[in-house]
């Protein structure tokens, strides 16, 4: 089991044909992942890496039966696409662009929203299942499957998680890139129920930042109905005020969303907080064993 | 990106968000003549930075003749200016904004920014006009009425009514109160802004409102649209080394310790300073090198990290994914050919072919290098090495 994501998904991917949609289709057609064709307007017909290229994304999943797309359009193009996918009735788009207006995502999300189109990211590395289905641009070979959920607002630090709980013998169910935009689609407060009722998933791994208060939500949510431990970290607990660390969303806007804020409502939640970054694989390990 | 209040009020005027009569100097004679062309016997004289807390520094002046108004002005141009937002170093300043007068009967704040747990924009207004928003917030919170306004109805009369009926506003003033924050809003949304923040807000005599102080942010991922606000962009009120670090594709904030870091990834790069501390250090630095990490961006984050006397080791934090840490390596041995690095710069990349990438490391033997296993292990010894202990 896993969430979201499994062996049997069929997708699709919106600017397949570009040099970024190109490389990492590729990728994730080499793990595994059921790449069923992909959409670049004013290309359909064509073939790209051995499979179909639609000009709409209504007629890819007409032609498919695709229920996810992962999109690489240009920023300035995501919007139109996530809606155009929302229009289609695709069930969840995995957005990975990086740099896409906050007011065109604003518009997009609400469409999606009303549309019960679920999305992941922008800016964000993607969702894999461990060893079955890669929507994204990690590094597959990193997440050997286990009992572990990974929910992250950061790519790298998705990739180093995943890479302690591998080295303590333990291994991943699902991991989620969410992004660290300042509006995302799903979010803590939606994945937390989700590993919570996947029966593999043992113990889930939850990596904040700065920036906004979605770590705050997911300590209300861990304390009312998340029985499973949660192991967290808070990255940014030396960033300054007002200054932007990277990611867009990752600011502290006066006193608001700093990391202490977060890591005392998640220890007040009964996560086990983690100070040090170097200390997620081993706490996984102490929660899982306790249970 | 944020623009001084003379831009936000140029952009004000153009939405019909009235603001009082005024004009931008760069001279003591350009506001004399600034002054001469408003006309009146009151004008105030305001320091453009962007930094808030300027009234309280000495960076607004009323002056009541020409003379007074040249004299401030000169004497404003050029002083460095400390509020409570620009840091102790403060900000030289280098324009003034010269506006009219202005009959001031109530001080109100407004203010516009998005909701990010709700997902639309929200609309702050207070009859504390003058204060810190964040202050009121904290101290006395009923004081602040919001409407959240979602973007896909726009900004209805209701929102504006909820906003006057909390400032106690009559009957006559709510009509001048509801063109003015529905064009405010559209100034909002037109331009992407991030931030929209006007205080004080005030009432004439007339009963007439008016945008005192205007303060704006836009998004950065949306100027490509809006050229004419791009253009407006004061590099004068960035670090320069920063620009520099935007200009390779590199993202630094320079901070005070003295432990220099390079990372792959915003996360990773916060978390790498987050452990320097835990570890016993200060980082000097959050540097973001990007996916790539290349010999290019690679030697270009070494030059910036040095240009920060205060450093005196480098903990290079790399996460090798889709690139692979072989190809790391080499680049940063390639790097360190192109730049002189002076200090011990603590290698940690693990990842995809990391091992191979140790064994690199290991062979080129060079003395500043040093190989770290892991995260915890590279943290260390960068802390150690900065206070000259490895």
């Amino acid at each position: 089991m896993s969430i979201l994501v499994n062996k049997d998904t069929k997708v699709i991917v919106q600017g397949f044909t570009g040099k970024e949609g190109t490389f990492h289709s590729e990728q994730c057609m080499a793990y595994g992942t059921q790449i069923v064709g992909g959409v670049t307007p004013n290309k359909g017909g064509m073939t790209h890496l051995g499979k179909p290229v639609f000009n709409t994304v209504e007629e890819a999943v007409a032609a498919t039966g695709a229920t996810v797309s992962m999109i690489f359009v240009p920023p300035a193009f995501v919007a139109d696409a996530v809606m155009e996918a929302a229009d289609a009735g695709i069930e969840l788009a995995v957005i990975i662009t990086e740099g896409a207006p906050v007011k065109d995502m604003m518009y997009a999300k609400h469409y999606a929203v009303k549309k019960g189109m679920k999305t992941i990211g922008p800016n964000c590395p993607g969702i894999i299942t461990a060893e079955e289905c890669k929507i994204g641009i990690m590094p597959g070979h990193i997440f050997k499957k286990g009992n572990v959920g990974l929910i992250s607002k950061s790519g790298t630090l998705t990739y180093e998680a995943s890479n302690q709980v591998v080295k303590e013998g333990l291994g991943i169910t699902t991991a989620v890139g969410i992004g660290g935009d300042p509006i995302i689609g799903l979010s803590y407060k939606e994945l937390l129920p989700m590993f919570e009722e996947d029966p593999e998933t043992e113990a889930i791994v939850m990596i904040g930042e700065i920036g906004g208060d979605l770590e705050i939500q997911a300590a209300k949510l861990i304390k009312e109905k998340i029985t499973k431990p949660v192991i967290a970290f808070i990255a940014g607990q030396t960033a300054p005020k007002g200054k932007r660390m990277g990611h867009a969303g990752a600011i502290i806007s006066g006193s608001k969303g700093t990391a202490k804020e977060k890591m005392d409502a998640l220890r007040e939640a009964g996560a086990y907080v983690v100070e040090s970054p170097a200390d997620i694989g081993v706490t996984v390990a102490k929660a899982l064993k306790r249970k | 990106m944020n623009i001084h209040e003379y831009q936000a009020k140029e952009i004000f005027r153009k939405y019909g968000v009235p603001t009082p009569r005024g004009g931008v100097a760069f001279s003591g004679p350009e506001a004399r003549r600034v002054a001469e062309e408003l006309g009146g016997n009151l004008w105030v004289v305001k320091a453009q930075i962007h930094a808030g807390g300027r009234g309280k520094a000495g960076g607004v002046k009323l002056a009541r003749s020409l003379d007074e108004v040249e004299k401030i002005a000169e004497e404003m141009l050029g002083m460095r200016l400390v509020t409570h937002q620009t840091g102790p170093e403060g900000k030289i300043v280098k324009k003034v904004y010269i506006e009219e007068g202005a009959d001031i009967k109530a001080e109100y704040y407004l203010g516009m920014v998005l909701d990010r747990a709700l997902e639309m924009p929200v609309m702050m207004a207070s009859t504390e006009g003058g204060m810190e928003i964040e202050e009121v917030a904290a101290k006395t919170p009923e004081k602040i009425v919001k409407v959240a306004i979602d973007p896909t109805i726009g900004f209805q009369p209701f929102h504006a009514r909820k906003l006057a009926f909390g400032l106690g506003l009559g009957k006559d003033e709510q009509k001048e109160f509801i063109k003015f924050a529905k064009a405010l809003y559209n100034v909002y949304m037109d331009l992407d802004a991030e931030m929209i923040e006007i205080n004080p807000l005030i009432k004439t005599g007339e009963g007439k409102f008016l945008a005192l102080d205007a303060k704006m942010g836009f998004d950065d991922n949306a100027l490509y649209r809006h050229p004419e606000i791009a253009e407006m962009r004061d590099l004068d009120e960035e670090e320069p080394t920063e620009i520099e670090a935007k200009k390779y594709g590199l993202s630094y904030v320079k901070l005070d310790g003295n432990v220099g870091c390079m990372v792959n990834g915003a996360g990773l790069a916060m978390a790498t300073m987050d452990i320097i501390k835990h570890e016993g250090g200060e980082p000097a630095n959050f540097l973001d090198v990007g996916g790539g990490a290349n010999p290019d961006t690679v030697a270009k984050g070494f030059e910036i990290i040095l240009s920060d006397p205060n450093v005196k080791s480098i903990f290079v934090n790399i996460f090798g994914g889709i690139v692979r840490c072989d190809r790391i390596a080499n680049g940063i041995l390639q790097a360190t050919e192109k730049v002189e690095v002076n200090v011990p710069v603590i290698v940690r990349l693990d990842g995809t072919n990391a091992e191979e990438a140790a064994e690199i490391l290991k062979n080129a033997n060079i003395k500043n290098i040093i190989p770290a296993k892991d995260l915890k292990d590279g943290a260390q010894k960068a802390v150690k090495a900065a206070k000259g202990e490895l």
